[in-house]
Parts: structure tokens; sequence; C-alpha cells
């Protein structure tokens, strides 16, 4: 436990030492709030449209929902991009430079070592998505009538997951590697055939089918978008989190059978 | 405080350490020695924990190092052969971290701090970044952090690499200090360096250990009547041929010494003792008779000795 959270404290150091945290972060939020702006005012502007067109039958907007909505379709992809460079060094690094030698050779068990690296990446996540609740914040303070506050909270528990299944995932393949460039190579291909087993799900039926779509981790992160929290959903995500916590622990331990 | 029974290790057909067996006593420090190759690092990795070994024991402070292994860890310190370094981190935050992981207590991890970059003479690098120090230094952090929380045993893997002389002889100084308190395993393929720091050398070859024993004993193992380096007032011919009469005598090696003085030195088969006999062949032709001493195999001979003759007789397979 203790060395667990000595490994969290520096992931959270190196991340910050280095320019890597603070270039992805400013990447995100400057890509975030460039969406947030274009979404909010294109809504607003279909809005006032349909709200002229009310007067003569039409559906009326709702705008905070129908924003969230979309800027969280937009975040899931960004994190596409993004989340394999969070976790991309986290351990072909340490592995190329031996410094992995230090860490188990010390007492803390390859699960503790794990964790705590996960643990680094997604709050290093959160901090990420944390300013784009700024906008939010505003948008649904002065919405008339009052907005759906629980949506949100939905939409940030939902990217979350989506985040923290990414984050398990990218960790994994930098664990089987020594260099950082195919670790993200290999994560963002991974990553990618997640998201396109979807379009693959679509084309046929049956149960292959089936299975196939529900493989998709950003099939089920359409739920959250619109409000709803399906246990259903959190349980995929959790478990996808859980196989890639495995799989790292079993890719970490693997190194000391191997040749050095 | 360690004991190694019967460990092997292979890698695939590779055999890396074959039934290697030795006892380390509390306080003492040991050396391994060996060719690039023979096996040291491999044994040290198993001794960590760091690599579990295909078949027989290894304990260290009475601790399984594969079934107890993080109790073995806890007590251990490790400076593998490359240091483990972050770069990115100065040299306090890089040891507060090694503290914090192999669980220093809070209470005393400022402390423990402290003492490892006095003992490593690191005080004024405190809040450089590790990236910014040269080797030497960076091989002393490394050092530091193998000693930062005390621990019983402490193992190096080849910890005076890229010294300088005069970095060397402090680190030597430094491992010297540590014995008694500590329990030392260093590993080098400097001769010197064995017989000026350690208590006893396991001289290890091709994953087996050729020999055990104190530095001195290894030198007077062999030395026996096996070089014997005369002087004499006479002929240099004469005095090798009268030499090579000698039963017991393989080789005859002779250079003037001025003076009018031969200086020869003799190689024996081993087990031969030819110095009284040599004296009184050199005293019976009347020669005056300047020097006569048996010469000590440094430990480099010895180790030449130890590791080519199996070199030969292997020959055939070739590892690496």
């Amino acid at each position: 436990m203790k060395g667990m959270y000595a490994v969290y404290r520096k992931e959270m150091g190196h991340y910050f030492v280095s320019p890597v945290a603070y270039i992805i972060v400013a990447v995100f939020l400057v890509l975030a709030a460039y969406f947030f702006n274009q979404l909010l005012r294109v809504i607003v502007q279909q809005a006032f449209e349909a709200g002229l067109e009310d007067q003569f039958g039409g559906a009326p907007i709702d705008v905070p929902s129908a924003v969230m909505r979309n800027f969280f379709g937009v975040i899931s992809t960004l994190l596409l991009f993004l989340t394999p460079m969070l976790t991309m060094s986290v351990y072909s690094e340490e592995r190329r430079r031996g410094t992995m030698e230090l860490l188990m050779t010390s007492p803390v068990t390859d699960l503790g070592i794990v964790l705590g690296k996960f643990f680094a990446s997604f709050t290093l996540l959160a901090i990420m998505l944390l300013p784009t609740a700024i906008g939010f914040a505003y948008m649904l303070h002065y919405s008339e009538p009052t907005a759906p506050w629980t949506v949100l909270g939905s939409d940030y528990l939902g990217v979350l997951l989506l985040g923290a299944t990414l984050l398990a995932l990218g960790s994994f393949f930098s664990s089987v590697t020594e260099s950082t460039l195919i670790a993200a190579i290999l994560s963002f291909g991974a990553i990618l055939l997640l998201w396109v087993v979807d379009f693959g799900g679509n084309a046929g039926s049956g149960a292959w089918a089936q299975g196939v779509q529900y493989l998709s981790v950003f099939r089920h992160y359409d739920d959250f978008t619109h409000g709803v929290i399906d246990t259903s959903n959190v349980i995929f995500y959790l478990s996808f989190i859980v196989l890639g916590i495995f799989l790292t622990v079993r890719s970490v331990d693997s190194m000391r059978w191997r040749r050095a | 405080m360690i004991e190694v029974k019967d460990l092997t290790k292979s890698f695939g057909e590779r055999t890396a350490v074959d039934h290697v067996s030795f006892v380390v006593n509390k306080g003492e420090i040991l050396g391994f020695l060996g060719p690039n190759g023979a096996g040291k690092t491999t044994t040290m990795r198993i001794l960590t924990g760091f690599l579990p070994a295909t078949s027989g024991s290894a304990q260290v402070a009475g601790f399984d190092v594969f079934n107890d292994s993080l109790e073995v860890r806890k007590r251990i310190g490790y400076l593998p052969e490359n240091p483990p370094l972050y770069l990115d981190m100065t040299v306090a935050a890089y040891l507060d971290f090694v503290a914090r992981i192999k669980n220093v207590p809070a209470e005393k991890r400022r402390a423990s701090v402290d003492d490892a970059m006095v003992k490593t003479n690191l005080q004024d690098k405190r809040y450089e970044l590790i990236k910014r120090l040269s080797r030497g230094y960076k091989q002393r952090v490394g050092l530091a952090q193998a000693l930062v929380h005390d621990p019983e045993v402490i193992i190096l893997d080849e910890p005076t690499v890229g010294l300088d002389p005069k970095q060397i002889i402090e680190v030597r100084h430094l491992i010297k200090g540590l014995a008694g308190s500590h329990t030392i395993i260093l590993s080098t393929h400097i001769l010197p360096e064995v017989s000026m720091t350690c208590d006893r050398v396991v001289i290890i070859n091709r994953g087996r250990i050729a020999a055990i024993d104190t530095p001195a004993n290894l030198t007077t193992q062999l030395k026996g009547g096996q070089h014997v380096s005369v002087e004499v007032a006479a002929d240099q011919n004469a005095v090798c041929a009268a030499i090579r009469e000698l039963p017991g005598v393989r080789k005859v090696t002779s250079e003037p010494a001025g003076n009018g003085r031969v200086a020869a030195l003799v190689e024996v088969s081993p087990g031969q003792e030819i110095r009284s006999q040599l004296a009184a062949k050199i005293v019976g032709k009347g020669w005056p008779l300047y020097e006569l001493r048996g010469v000590n195999l440094s430990l480099e001979e010895i180790f030449l000795e130890l590791t080519t003759d199996e070199e030969s007789e292997n020959a055939s397979k070739s590892p690496n």
C-alpha cells in the first residue's frame, strides 16, 4: 500500500516535472474549449431558428442537453487520441532506463506498481477534464428553464470510465515494449479497433455481430451522454479496466521470466 | 546471512548459473569475481528477487528469496549494473522516492536521505537534476539509493564502473566502512578491487564456482613452489642450464640484472619444492647467490589460471 502510494507520487511528479503533461492538457483544453464554443454557438443558433419555426408548429430544442450530448461525443474522440500519449511511456521508459529493476526489487508487489501508475494516469485524466466543467457551470447556471445537472454528472462519469478503460489498455501496451513509440502505436491501434468494431457490428447481424458490437468501448458510452447511468455499462467499463490491470500485472511479472 | 544452495538459472538452452552454492556471514564483504557473462549479475538478480531461479534455493536473512520475496526485498539494497535513475528528478527527490518505496517510516525519511547523501558525498548536489550529473556522480546516486533504507544486505553490481581513480578509492573506503553493520556482496571484474575490499572471494566462470576463499588464501593456495625468483652473479646461459637440470622445472626465463648478475624466474610444476635444491646447486657451483624467493601469484594470474583452463576445455561450446 505504502509502495503503491510511493509509485503514485513518483508518477505524478514525473508527469508535472516534464513538459509532457502540460502539453497534453493544454492541447486537450484548447480543442475542448474550441468545440464547446462552436457547439454552443451553432446549437443556440439552431434553437433560435427552431424557436421561430415553433410558432408554426416545430419542436423546441433543449440547448443545454444538446450541447452536452454533442460535446461529450467530441470528448470521447479526443480521448482516443490523447490517452495513448498519457500512458505510452509509463512502463516502456522504465524498462529502457532500467528503473523497472529498482521498482521490482523494492518491497512493493507488482499489483502495487501497476495500480500506483494507473491511478496516477487517471488523476491526470481527471485534472485534464476538470476545467471543462467551468463552461458547463456557466451554461447551466444561465439556462432557462432550470437545466439538468444530473445529465452533466452522468456525462462526466461516462467520460471518466471510458478514459480509465483506455488508460488501462494503454498501460498494458506500454508494458510490453521498451519503445515509447511502439507503445503509442499499439495502444492507438487497439483503441481505434475497439471503436470501429462498432461499425463492423452494425453491418452484420446475429450473435456474432452483436458480440462484436458489445465490445465497442464507445457504444457503451452513448447512454451516459443521454443522462442514463445503466449499471451494465458501468460494469462493462469496470471489467475492461480490471482486465487491463490484470494483463499489465501479468506482463510486469513476465519481465522476471524473460532473459534480461 | 545469505545462504545459496545449488542455485541454477537457465535461459532456454543456456545455463547462466550452474549449481552455485555459497554462504555469506553477517558483516562480511563477499566479492564476486569473473569475466563478463560469467553469471555474476544473474546470481545477484536472483538474490534481490528480480529473477526467479530455475532450481536450488537462496535465503537472505532467513527468508527465501522466492517465497518471501517482499521480506527479502525490504532487507536488501541493490545497485544494478546500470544505476536505476530517474533523470528528471533531483537527487533529493529521487532518494526520497526510494526511501518511500523501501518503506522508510515518514519521520525517519529526511534523516535517511541526508545520511545516504553524506555517505556518498552528494550533499552539494542535493537539488541538482540527475540528468545534469556526470557519470561518476550518477554512480554515487545509485550507490546512495542502495543505502538509503539502511538495509542489512547490500548487493552492488560493479559499483566502481565509470568512476575516476579518486572516486574509486572513495567508494572502496565507503564499502569497507559499511562492512560489519551490513553484509555486502559486490561483483567486479577488476581484480585489485577484490583484494582491497573483500573478506572472501567467489571466482565464478561460465556459471560455475571456480574457487571460494579469502584473497590471501587464494594467493597462497596456488603459490607453493610455483614460481621462484633467483639472482646469481654468473654467466646467464650457465645459470639457466644449471637450473634446468633440476627436477620439476618447467620453464626458466632470465635477464641480466647488472653488476654481472642474472635474474631468473623459474616456473615449477605444482607441488614441487625446489628452493633448497636450487640453493645447494648454485652454492655448489661456487656462484654468489644474491636472492632466492618464492613469488606469490597475483590474483590476476590466479584468475586467469582458473578461468582460462576451463575455457580451453569447453572451447567447443560458446555461449553469448
